[in-house]
């Protein structure tokens, strides 16, 4: 059976047939039978999700309701600081850390009635792509145990993927959002840069950083972004600009849209069954006068060794602040401040957040500030330039999101390399900020989902949530789409 | 690139991370690292950045870097007080060590 989706949960509540209380429970359950084997979750809050679906239930009663968003179960990704409630980045810096206010996006959910039920799991601080830098075990794979379900916000998408919770808020610095979700079968959207506020996100890599939404449908992601999207005095990066009605244009015809396809990417590392699935998708759109034009993005390749040395340096900055003073994991052993940095840190931040903080302080550093630093910010300008180039002759562009399916837990952990590699398709929409939005377009021979990403011009989701809702209407009958997965 | 720096020159001959030079930068981070992580760190991090060293072939002579893609310039807004509706108690309750209204730090002269 598919997963319930807010498009259907809404026309049950507006119907007044079930509660949002049997969903939250329902979702509970779900929880307490599959989370032993996925651990797609930090924290469940169910007393505090209980008492607000009961609210919701009141609003239901009494044609009261907020918003699509009003009783309907979600999951936020545990790098979203929630009021009162343990927010950990899934690392035991902040094992015990209680945030004292909501993180914008999470504000804006509660205002529109979203039914918080827990906090998801991801890599530690967002850094990695297979939750196994998590402080609190590897999130796995519905569709396959002995798989990741990707990175970093792989708790989030395991979770949607799984029926544990309707929908969840995720974070996508070099593909956080989009990686995860292809692994898993769902859909996810990284939002133009500026786009969603990040205030209240505990921040990884800040000129690459997105909040976004993951889901089962294209529409759902619409629904939300509704809610989610839009200008936050807290967050002076987002965009002043008004917020569309996403979900009305979803059923505009495509006929005619001019549709980009990356002649490199087929050359870097691409799996051939996931190109495979990509030609499938293409032949479908064209099927419906979609137009397909060969573009180039000749800076593509460097796209992993550009984000690779800005990202860390982000990161050394932004981790700077966990000193074991304010808030977070504290030494005992020192007798001195300097000798409590050095000691809180070290015991309190796992191996990939030290390696990403030794690499950002290289890269920083006196003398090799412009060979790494600048020069990769330089790079990032003619990345950029590509995509700015390719939009002025096509609507959007069709790309792989990752060079596999998911792969096995275990097979990339000891090789750093090795696992940035699987944000080559990803990381390059990061550094030029466009939005982008993953979807399932298929399964490979293994019965893994294979994901494919729609890249738009900047601040214009509209367009490709309007693509990706048409390409689910139309594959809706595939085979594909109704094999069972293992959970 | 058109001239040749002292960086550059430097840069190939020292493509290999030195423990000495990942306990220089630990002591920067304020890190303290254990020996063990101290040589896997210097072998990752040579591995990493010698594979970076693939942006070397791109001519970005007349290229100005891209910091962020917002596009927006400074914002400000009019440094006003607000009450706050959130308690002192509930603001000290994640520090490690307090003492009455104010955390409290290990010593920080001898």
């Amino acid at each position: 059976m598919p997963n319930i989706t807010i498009a259907k949960l809404n026309k049950i509540f507006e119907q007044k047939k079930e509660s949002p209380s049997l969903y939250v429970r329902a979702c509970l359950k779900k929880i307490d039978e599959v989370e032993d084997d996925i651990n797609a979750f930090v924290t469940v809050t169910a007393p505090e999700g209980l008492a607000f679906a009961k609210e919701s239930d009141q609003r239901m009663a009494t044609n009261k309701r907020k918003s699509k968003l009003d009783g309907v179960p979600v999951g936020i990704k545990d790098v979203f600081c929630t009021r009162g409630i343990r927010t950990t980045a899934a690392s035991k810096m902040l094992d015990s850390f209680i945030p004292i206010f909501d993180a914008t996006v999470v504000r804006k959910i509660k205002d529109a009635g979203g039914v918080i039920i827990g906090k998801n799991n991801c890599d530690a601080w967002a850094h990695g792509a297979s939750t196994e830098n998590s402080d609190y075990g590897v999130a796995k794979n519905p569709w396959d145990l002995t798989r990741v379900s990707g990175g970093s916000s792989g708790g989030s998408a395991a979770a949607v993927s799984a029926g544990e919770c309707v929908f969840s808020i995720g974070s996508d610095t070099g593909g956080s959002i989009r990686q995860p979700s292809a692994f898993c079968g769902v859909v996810g959207l990284k939002p133009t840069y500026g786009r969603v506020s990040r205030y209240g996100l505990i921040a990884m890599g800040s000129s690459l950083d997105c909040v976004g939404p993951i889901a089962n449908t294209t529409e759902d992601i619409a629904t939300v972004m509704e809610i989610i999207a839009g200008h936050d005095e807290k967050d002076a990066t987002t965009a002043d600009r008004p917020v569309p009605k996403y979900s009305q244009r979803l059923e505009n015809t495509i006929k005619g849209k001019k549709v980009g396809w990356v002649t490199e990417f087929a050359q870097m590392g691409l799996n051939d069954e996931i190109n495979r699935a990509l030609e499938n998708a293409r032949s479908e759109y064209e099927k419906l006068g979609v137009e397909f034009i060969e573009i180039s993005l000749p800076h593509a390749k460097y796209g992993i060794p550009v984000y690779y040395l800005i990202q860390p340096a982000e990161v050394s900055s932004n981790l700077g602040r966990f000193d074991g003073i304010k808030y977070g994991f504290s030494a005992d052993s020192s007798d001195n401040l300097i000798d409590h940095y050095f000691k809180s840190r070290d015991e309190g931040l796992g191996a990939e957040a030290k390696r990403r903080i030794m690499l950002g302080t290289f890269v920083l550093s006196a003398g090799y500030y412009d060979a790494y630093y600048n020069k990769a910010m330089k790079v990032r300008t003619l990345i950029r330039g590509d995509f700015e180039k390719a939009f002025e002759s096509v609507d959007c562009i069709l790309a792989p999101v990752t060079p596999t399916t998911a792969f096995k837990i275990g097979e990339k952990a000891q090789d750093p390399l090795q696992m940035y590699m699987a944000d080559i398709f990803t990381a390059l929409v990061n550094l030029s900020g466009n939005p982008s939005l993953s979807l399932p377009c298929g399964l490979d021979s293994q019965k893994l989902p294979i994901g494919m990403q729609i890249i738009g011009k900047n601040f214009d989701e509209e367009t490709i949530l309007n693509l990706g809702h048409q390409y689910e209407k139309m594959t809706e009958k595939s085979n594909w789409r109704n094999f069972k997965k293992v959970l | 690139m058109a001239k040749t720096s002292i960086f550059d020159i430097l840069f190939t001959i020292m493509k290999e991370i030195t423990k000495s030079q990942v306990k220089e930068l630990a002591e920067l981070a304020r890190l303290g690292l254990t020996e063990q992580e101290i040589v896997s760190l210097a072998k990752e991090m040579t591995t990493i950045l010698d594979y970076a060293q693939a942006l070397d072939e791109v001519d970005t002579e007349k290229v100005k870097p891209t910091c962020q893609t917002s596009d927006l310039r400074n914002i400000f807004r009019d440094d006003e007080v607000s009450v706050s509706e959130i308690s002192i108690e509930e603001k000290l309750q994640n520090a490690p060590m307090r003492e009455k209204d104010f955390i409290k730090v290990k010593k920080v002269l001898e």
